[in-house]
């Protein structure tokens, strides 16, 4: 008798939690829209299902958002952003977004108080069939360099897991819309540029795959003020 | 006639605006059909971008004419709404191509948030004195101010006026538009909004002729360094017969045949001189066109250069001449 009326309230909560998840991510979308017009450009890389590793430059808190916005429902469903647990579990509404509306895998980063290796804990999302979005800087990128030197996660990620596709991204915009410190987005145009799969070669050592990772990434990054 | 000044369009549309909406309509009718033959005689496969884009543009005329139509039919509220949304995607563009910094945040903000909406609730309630002024003024002189306020004095003044520029262009000019219908002309009352009708009519045909004489007779380019595919000829076809066409409507305006093709004319060549300049910051900027947003068009403001340039200029010269207030 106990058991029953907390397992159907177990589950209704959880539905709920689901429902309002889905609501907020159309919300968090329909928004990122309005405000960026946002547009994808494929140059390289198509619309198949094929599970992929997205490395992007990162300059802001929306980027993933972005990232996710362009994408298809069918892939966005099962695309999830490495993010960093410190930040996305700070207040519980942050907590809401990033584990139930974007399922976020967290990442602890500070080694102290690490319980899980970050690397272990991407390639298990990939062996359960999920493709990641990653930042390979590590960090927001708040300075006037297009973009900041690479850790070295990407390496070690396409180490254990050598078949998944890397697919480069690079964000445009995003971080004038945004800019570090400030709550109100201002109104301008985005882009989201999708770059030709890479892949780790056998032999290749740690420096010249990451310098190679971050030139294909930087290639794709308009010149001038192109949006 | 009727002598109720106050219309309710939603009710009972004014007649002169459903006969020229259905000639509109057919316009587009038959222009999609003739883009539907060409595409089957020329570009079965879809390889010719010439047929692609021309149908990509009609579909997109399809689109504009049916939200200027709800619009018209909705009256005041409705064209002031469209237009501040038309100013708020033109300012985006306008503003993503600027070299703004982080300092210039708070300004850009106030300028979507408060300028904006400001001036089309000031256009709204018909308060001419300020909205006339409220943009080069008080925006003007307060967005410096708060970026100032910020301490970032890298490219300042190149930044300030490009956000000045940007509100002129996209925000004050195309206001212009809905505030003709706060025009008070004796024997005109009730039917401001052909006014709106009128200019935006022959601005964009004149864009279209220009660009239909320029593919059958164009020859001599007119501004090689800024837009190489407008040509003497198809200036010169397309403002005339623009010209012609906005004599021929003048059954719907307040004009005389004349009155209405000198005013035509005005219009035509302040569209045509807009879309030159903002060809000259596009240049200047690298980029093709200003958004992707109108397919076959490019952004918003490729479509609305012309008429952001002919509107206030129309404005002033019908308050003078013919309203009364």
């Amino acid at each position: 008798m106990a058991g029953g009326p907390t397992g159907a309230g177990t589950t209704l909560k959880r539905l709920a939690r689901l429902a309002s998840a889905a609501v907020a991510a159309q919300a968090i979308v329909t928004f990122a829209r309005l405000v960026t017009a946002v547009r994808a450009v494929w140059q390289g890389a198509d619309l198949s299902g094929v599970q992929r590793v997205y490395f992007a430059n990162h300059a802001s808190h929306g980027d993933f958002i972005l990232i996710w916005t362009v994408l298809p429902k069918r892939l966005r469903r099962r695309t999830r952003p490495v993010a960093g647990a410190d930040y996305w579990l700070k207040t519980r509404a942050r907590a809401f977004i990033g584990r139930d509306v974007f399922r976020a895998i967290l990442i602890e980063r500070d080694p102290e108080r690490r319980q899980e290796d970050p690397v272990q804990q991407m390639a298990r999302a990939l062996d359960e069939r999920a493709s990641l979005i990653l930042f390979p800087e590590g960090t927001r990128n708040t300075g006037d360099e297009p973009l900041l030197p690479f850790r070295t996660g990407l390496y070690h990620l396409a180490k254990a897991r050598p078949d998944v596709e890397l697919v480069p991204v690079w964000i445009a915009n995003l971080n004038r819309v945004m800019p570090k410190g400030e709550v109100l987005p201002v109104p301008l145009l985005c882009t989201v540029t999708f770059g030709a799969p890479l892949h780790i070669a056998a032999s290749e050592d740690k420096d010249a795959f990451l310098a190679r990772t971050r030139a294909a990434l930087l290639a794709l990054a308009p010149n001038g003020r192109r949006p | 006639m009727t002598d109720d000044a106050q219309p309710r369009f939603l009710v009972s549309p004014h007649p002169d605006l459903v006969t020229l909406l259905v000639a509109l309509f057919a316009v587009l009718v038959a222009a999609s059909a003739i883009g539907y033959a060409l595409e089957r005689r020329l570009s079965p496969d879809g390889t010719n971008a010439v047929i692609e884009n021309l149908n990509d543009r009609i579909r997109s005329w399809w689109v504009m004419v049916v939200a200027m139509a709800v619009a018209l039919l909705a009256g005041k509220g409705g064209v002031v709404v469209l237009f501040a949304l038309c100013s708020f995607a033109a300012l985006r563009e306008f503003l993503t191509l600027t070299s703004t910094r982080r300092g210039d945040h708070w300004a850009l903000a106030g300028a979507f948030f408060i300028v904006l909406p400001v001036q089309y609730w000031l256009v709204y309630i018909d308060w001419y004195g300020l909205y006339s002024i409220f943009i080069p003024v008080y925006a003007f002189l307060a967005m410096p101010i708060v970026a100032a306020l910020r301490g970032d004095t890298e490219n300042y003044l190149v930044r300030i006026s490009e956000v000045q520029w940007a509100l002129m262009i996209t925000v004050f000019c195309a206001s212009h538009v809905p505030a003709l219908l706060t025009l008070q002309i004796p024997g005109y009352e009730g039917r401001t909004v052909m006014l709106i009708a009128f200019l935006v009519l022959v601005v964009q045909s004149s864009d279209v002729l220009q660009y239909v004489w320029g593919k059958l007779a164009g020859r001599t380019p007119i501004a090689p360094k800024l837009s190489p595919s407008k040509t003497v000829e198809g200036f010169a076809g397309g403002a005339l017969s623009a010209t012609a066409l906005g004599a021929a409507l003048s059954w719907m305006t307040p004009f005389t045949p004349v009155q209405a093709a000198l005013l035509s004319f005005v219009i035509v060549l302040m569209g045509f001189f807009g879309g030159l300049v903002m060809s000259a910051i596009k240049r200047d900027r690298g980029v093709k066109d200003w958004g992707h947003m109108i397919a076959g068009h490019g952004g918003f403001i490729d479509r609305l250069d012309s008429v952001v340039f002919a509107a206030p200029v129309f404005f002033h010269l019908v308050r003078y001449w013919w309203s009364t207030v």
